[in-house]
């Protein structure tokens, strides 16, 4: 990947406010091309607000949101900026649960988006090939052709990662991925995104912190809708304003 | 090439199944009612034809809302407005055949504009004269309010039970325009006493029998079109849309342009069947776009099984029969009747006929695949 770019999401001074309740504050954050970046905060710091803003779901009052250092993210809707090539990744598991494992996949795979194009869509070899990797990958090959409904909760995380994969995103936005897993489920995950993070730049929102130890990577403290610390887990934790967020006063 | 490839998806086993139940029915119809003599035991009269001609433009509207409601999620409340209006371009089309057979026999004006003292017809009355412009029309009038109606309220966002208000809206609107004699479609009374279709009679039986066949052949094409559509990717990202639609958003999907082209197709077709069910009937009034009709269409899939297409098509024929049984014996209690069939539905077959039979089905071949024959593999 070319790192010419100093940044492949670059946000500066953010504001957002819902009914006088300010949701985000004066937010910036650069999130370098290729890095994995984890932010962590306590409820209510505005990470997921800081998705929205980026995925276009909220549009923010005022500051700038560049993609690529050159894309104005403000301006964009959510179909746009996904063609872009930024994927994101629900909290709350969400799959097309009618839908088989292998179909979720090929509804999320690169491919046009128009209704032209999947009117007549036929699936090519290479396509197929893909999907057969992504299953590889997210180990789920042996449930293609089970309806994604009876997939159980961690299943579905895997599931949701490998639509993210099939999208070929260059930015992936990861929100809470170990929510509600068993140990080894969150073993299997962090190494899913450790692999994913080789070939795309990755943001995860998450409060696990043992999980965040695990990724091993640059973590940005929220709080109250503005980052308040940034560095490696262990410089973040003995920051003072940190200790005072998270342990109250 | 592509379109075809794109048709040939839609002839899966179930789709060839019922088309060729639907074939079979029709060409039986309308042997019996043609070849047989009227006292013989195996004649079918013309009213049985004109009957079953009916129940299949039902047929087709159950569809065109199953395509929307059972596929895309889009409840419609008002699709007996695109009916009715298919249903009015045809209206109008037989009534200028009329020509000076009318009572007044006004060469140009239909019968209740000479009564109106109007001295030269509208213009939206030009060009239906014409069957190829009516047919136009038939598709046109309904898709371009259907396009113009989504093309709002699918960009806003409106969805759910909101949507479904507004689509009731229309049809009650469009009912009280129809309804002023000013507007120039026959106000109350609406359109009647035709006289032929392309110059063949509309009471004769072999013109009966070719609106049935013409009638069983637009189910059977709408019925592939839908197939096709539900059976590509296309109808993947419907489901999906349907199922989580902001999540499509996010994989880059544009659900209202998805939503905008069925809910045009689909009110294209429930055109048609108001087409052919007004030559059969032998008249169109705005009573057509009464709220009650939209939800009995609903009704029908509901029965039948939503999402299914085939069972679709088998609500609105049976619960259309069910009708025309209980209004000869009971007309005052059908509504109980329909009433209490939607709350049987809802309690004890929540999928429909349709849908019984395929969980039925499921368990079946889940029961053979657990049996002895299939034992759990080892190191799997």
């Amino acid at each position: 990947m070319s790192t010419s770019k100093s940044s492949i999401l670059y946000l500066e001074n953010v504001n957002v406010s819902f009914d006088g309740f300010r949701a985000l504050n004066n937010l910036s954050l650069t999130v370098k091309p290729g890095e994995m970046r984890a932010i962590i905060g306590p409820n209510g710091a505005g990470k997921t607000t800081m998705m929205d803003v980026i995925t276009g779901k909220t549009r923010p009052d005022n500051g700038r949101v560049l993609f690529d250092e050159t894309v104005n993210l403000t301006r964009m809707d959510e179909a746009e900026i996904a063609s872009l090539g930024i994927g994101r990744k629900f909290q709350k598991p969400t799959v097309f649960e009618n839908h088989t494992v292998w179909d979720n996949l090929l509804l999320a795979l690169k491919a046009g988006r128009r209704t032209w194009d999947t009117l007549f869509y036929s699936m090519s070899a290479k396509d197929k090939q893909e999907i057969e990797d992504i299953l590889e990958i997210i180990r789920l090959g042996h449930l293609r052709d089970e309806t994604s409904a009876n997939l159980s909760h961690g299943q579905k995380q895997w599931l949701e990662i490998g639509m993210l994969l099939a999208q070929d995103p260059k930015l992936l936005l990861v929100d809470e991925p170990v929510a509600g897993m068993t140990d080894a489920e969150t073993e299997e995950t962090a190494r899913l995104l450790r692999d994913i993070a080789q070939r795309h730049s990755v943001v995860v929102v998450e409060h696990d912190m043992a999980f965040v130890r695990d990724l091993d990577v640059q973590v940005t403290v929220l709080h109250e809708g503005s980052a308040i610390a940034e560095g490696t887990l262990d410089y973040v934790s003995a920051d003072e304003r940190v200790i005072e967020v998270y342990l109250g006063r | 090439m592509m379109t075809m490839k794109f048709i040939q998806g839609g002839f899966d086993r179930r789709a060839v199944i019922f088309l060729g139940l639907l074939f079979l029915i029709a060409a039986v119809v309308s042997f019996l009612n043609l070849a047989m003599e009227p006292g013989s035991t195996f004649h079918i009269s013309s009213y049985t034809v004109a009957l079953l001609g009916k129940y299949l433009c039902y047929a087709l509207l159950a569809l065109s809302v199953d395509l929307v409601w059972g596929f895309c999620g889009v409840l419609s409340l008002g699709h007996a407005a695109f009916f009715a209006l298919g249903g009015y371009a045809m209206g109008m089309y037989l009534m200028r055949q009329i020509g000076t057979r009318g009572v007044y026999g006004d060469p140009i004006l239909p019968d209740f504009m000479v009564f109106l003292n109007w001295k030269e017809l509208p213009w939206f009355w030009y060009g239906f004269d014409q069957f190829w412009f009516a047919a136009l029309m038939v598709l046109a009038v309904p898709g371009v309010l259907a396009f113009v109606f989504g093309w709002f309220a699918f960009r806003s966002r409106v969805t759910g039970v909101y949507l479904s208000i507004i689509t009731q809206a229309l049809t009650f609107a469009l009912m009280l325009a129809f309804f002023r004699n000013d507007m120039g479609f026959g106000g109350n009374n609406g359109l009647t006493d035709f006289k032929d279709i392309l110059g063949f009679d509309v009471q004769a039986d072999s013109t009966r029998v070719g609106l049935l066949l013409a009638s069983a052949a637009a189910l059977a094409i709408g019925f592939i079109i839908c197939k096709a559509l539900v059976n590509s990717k296309f109808g993947k990202v419907l489901i999906a849309v349907r199922d989580a639609e902001s999540r499509t958003r996010f994989l880059g999907y544009r659900p209202e342009n998805y939503k905008l082209l069925v809910w045009t197709l689909s009110a294209m077709m429930a055109g048609v069947a108001g087409a052919l069910y007004v030559p059969q009937v032998g008249i169109i009034n705005p009573s057509e776009f009464t709220p009650a009709n939209s939800i009995e269409a609903v009704i029908w899939v509901a029965v039948g099984g939503r999402g299914t297409l085939v069972g679709a098509t088998i609500g609105a024929v049976l619960v259309n029969f069910g009708k025309t049984l209980f209004t000869g014996i009971l007309p005052e209690f059908w509504l109980f009747a329909l009433g209490g069939l939607f709350i049987a539905v809802t309690l004890f077959l929540p999928k429909g006929i349709m849908g019984a039979i395929d969980g039925y089905m499921a368990k079946r071949k889940a029961g053979k695949d657990s049996g002895p024959a299939a034992q759990p593999q080892e190191g799997d």
